[in-house]
């Protein structure tokens, strides 16, 4: 477990200073980090300082708030296939997103888009709590969850249907394959407090996801408050999913795949999976950005559609596995 | 001492009455088998008493605190849910949930909590094993020692020899026995009316959500009882070996 830790939390370290390192300047290594931290005054200092310390930062962050979101929706269902968009905060993020792309109030200053996302995701979140009820178990999550995500992919679809604008369409569509690209300091600070808030409380989770795996009746007569949980799983997955998806777009699959894949290395526990995904996510998320760096620069390959590629086929490897184990 | 008092605990699920006016006490010492019919309420009637369920009336264990109330009593569910591939030790050591505060690791007397119940229920060489890997009567059997491991006054288990070999059933029921001379409690629900004669020291005997009787086997299995509420006739002696109770037939 703490060799797991240890070499996840290197790999997170190995990846963000590649991250910082790697790019179209094409200057060396150590020019670059010297460049960032000691800070010459030089077109190479703000290169660093505002282009690329805010992408690494950016991939760091989401890729651990999407791999622990989903280790904790996991163990809340008790579901592998359980996802964090499942309770409709993505979707209703982009919807917030695609708004203000379209009615040009993304182009007014840099924190009309995510906000606008931000608060599409609080909508969406406040309709699931109210249908999902305070009592509703997990079900009753998922119906609602549904049902938000299906609404705010109905209204966004309806959005580009109208749209008068084919660059306003264009804007949109490219938006929500989800990017780090171009990304400044100023989204770094709107999820930040956001996704450290969000991921305290999502980690505080452990224990009582791990009495969960006895199910419902017996983590209550152990003393775990499950309206509680729940409570605290929603609005922890609500900040994190919505302060990623605002400022990066859709990246899908980390929140999947990654929970998947470290459940055998900490013995299935859901609570120590938690950790562990977060900094999963982020090994994944940042080998992934370097990834559209290096594969076609030229064509500006979108990080989600990346995810998806490498997350889908990974996906169905483990299906295959898990398939083979039932049998 | 009294571990459990219930007070005209009434319950009704979906606006249909399920538990009527439900008063019992549950004293140390005892192994109390409680037997009934199918849909006569006695997992409800436990679940009530946990405070799992929305009721009326008053239960002692309902009233507390969650936490105090996981330590003053452990239950283990019909369902033998076992969501993810934990091994049995992990999965017995969640049994000391309620002991830990939050953050805290397991401490050396929850280890030792963890051995005496691997041992109780004789599953030390499955420790390392993932649970769900187990076969349906040895998952059960990891569950009891779950609730073992919670170390409390008084245990609460529905159907626990449900799937049991023979050897099993009894051994189990046997455990049950060694927490009564501890001082410890046990209501157990139970089918096999065979076993609760011969293991449980009183019986509640429970039909369509109300106390039919309560009191030791024999005086509750009386064959006026047998035809009204279980709808058979049984051979039902004190023998050299103990009581033996078999069902004959159904009565129409």
């Amino acid at each position: 477990m703490m060799t797991l830790t240890r070499l996840l939390a290197t790999l997170v370290g190995v990846l963000f200073v590649a991250a910082l390192v790697i790019g179209p300047a094409g200057t060396g290594p150590v020019a670059s980090l010297r460049a960032l931290i000691l800070g010459d005054g030089g077109p190479l200092t703000l290169v660093m300082r505002e282009i690329r310390l805010p992408r690494a930062l950016l991939a760091a962050m989401i890729g651990a708030a999407l791999g622990l979101a989903g280790a904790a929706m996991q163990g809340f269902l008790r579901n592998p296939l359980a996802d964090p968009g499942l309770i409709g905060v993505s979707g209703s993020a982009a919807l917030g997103a695609v708004i203000a792309l379209q009615t040009g109030v993304a182009t007014m200053t840099a924190f009309a888009l995510p906000v606008s996302a931000l608060a599409g995701a609080l909508i969406g979140v406040l309709l699931v709590l109210l249908l999902a009820g305070p009592r509703g178990g997990s079900l009753t999550l998922i119906l609602a969850g549904i049902a938000i995500s299906a609404l705010a992919g109905a209204l966004t679809s309806l959005v580009l249907n109208l749209s008068p604008n084919p660059f306003a369409a264009n804007e949109i569509v490219f938006w929500m394959m989800g990017s780090l690209a171009d990304r400044s300091m100023t989204h770094v600070w709107i999820a930040l407090p956001l996704i450290v808030l969000g991921s305290a409380m999502l980690l505080s989770l452990g224990r009582g996801l791990d009495a969960l795996t006895l199910g419902e009746d017996a983590a209550q007569a152990m003393g775990i408050n499950l309206a509680r949980l729940q409570l605290t799983l929603i609005l922890g997955t609500a900040a994190v999913v919505g302060a990623s998806t605002a400022v990066a777009g859709a990246i899908g699959f980390i929140g999947l795949v990654v929970p998947h894949v470290l459940r055998g290395f900490v013995g299935a526990r859901p609570g120590r999976l938690l950790p562990a995904s977060a900094l999963g996510g982020a090994v994944m998320l940042l080998a992934a950005d370097i990834a559209v760096r290096m594969i076609l620069p030229e064509r500006n390959l979108k990080l989600g559609v990346l995810t998806a590629l490498v997350g889908a086929p990974l996906f169905l490897h483990l299906i295959y596995r898990t398939r083979r184990a039932i049998a | 001492m009294t571990l459990l008092a219930v007070e005209n605990l009434s319950v009704s699920l979906r606006g249909r009455p399920v538990l009527h006016d439900i008063s019992l006490r549950a004293g140390q010492g005892e192994v109390i088998g409680l037997i009934g019919p199918n849909g006569a309420g006695k997992t409800t009637l436990m679940r009530a008493i946990l405070g799992l369920v929305p009721h009326r009336g008053r239960s002692s264990l309902a009233a507390l605190p969650a936490q105090a109330r996981a330590r003053a009593a452990a239950w283990m569910p019909q369902a033998r849910d076992i969501a993810w591939p934990v091994s049995v030790e992990t999965l017995v050591m969640l049994g000391r949930t309620p002991h830990l505060a939050p953050g805290q690791p397991a401490s050396p007397d929850d280890r030792a909590a963890v051995d005496r119940a691997l041992t109780r229920m004789e599953l030390e060489s499955f420790r390392h094993r993932p649970a769900t890997e187990l076969s349906g009567g040895e998952q059960a059997r990891v569950l009891i020692a779950r609730a073992l491991a919670q170390e409390t006054p008084l245990l609460m288990v529905d159907e626990p020899t449900a799937g049991l070999d023979p050897a099993h059933q009894i051994a189990t029921l046997h455990v049950f026995s060694a927490l009564a001379r501890d001082g410890r409690s046990v209501i157990v629900s139970l089918h096999d009316l065979g076993l609760a004669v011969r293991h449980c020291s009183r019986l509640i005997v429970v039909e369509a959500g109300r106390i039919k009787a309560d009191g030791p086997p024999g005086a509750v299995l009386t064959p006026d009882l047998l035809r009204d509420t279980f709808h058979i006739s049984a051979w039902y002696q004190d023998t050299a070996e103990g009581p033996v109770f078999q069902p004959l037939k159904v009565l129409g």
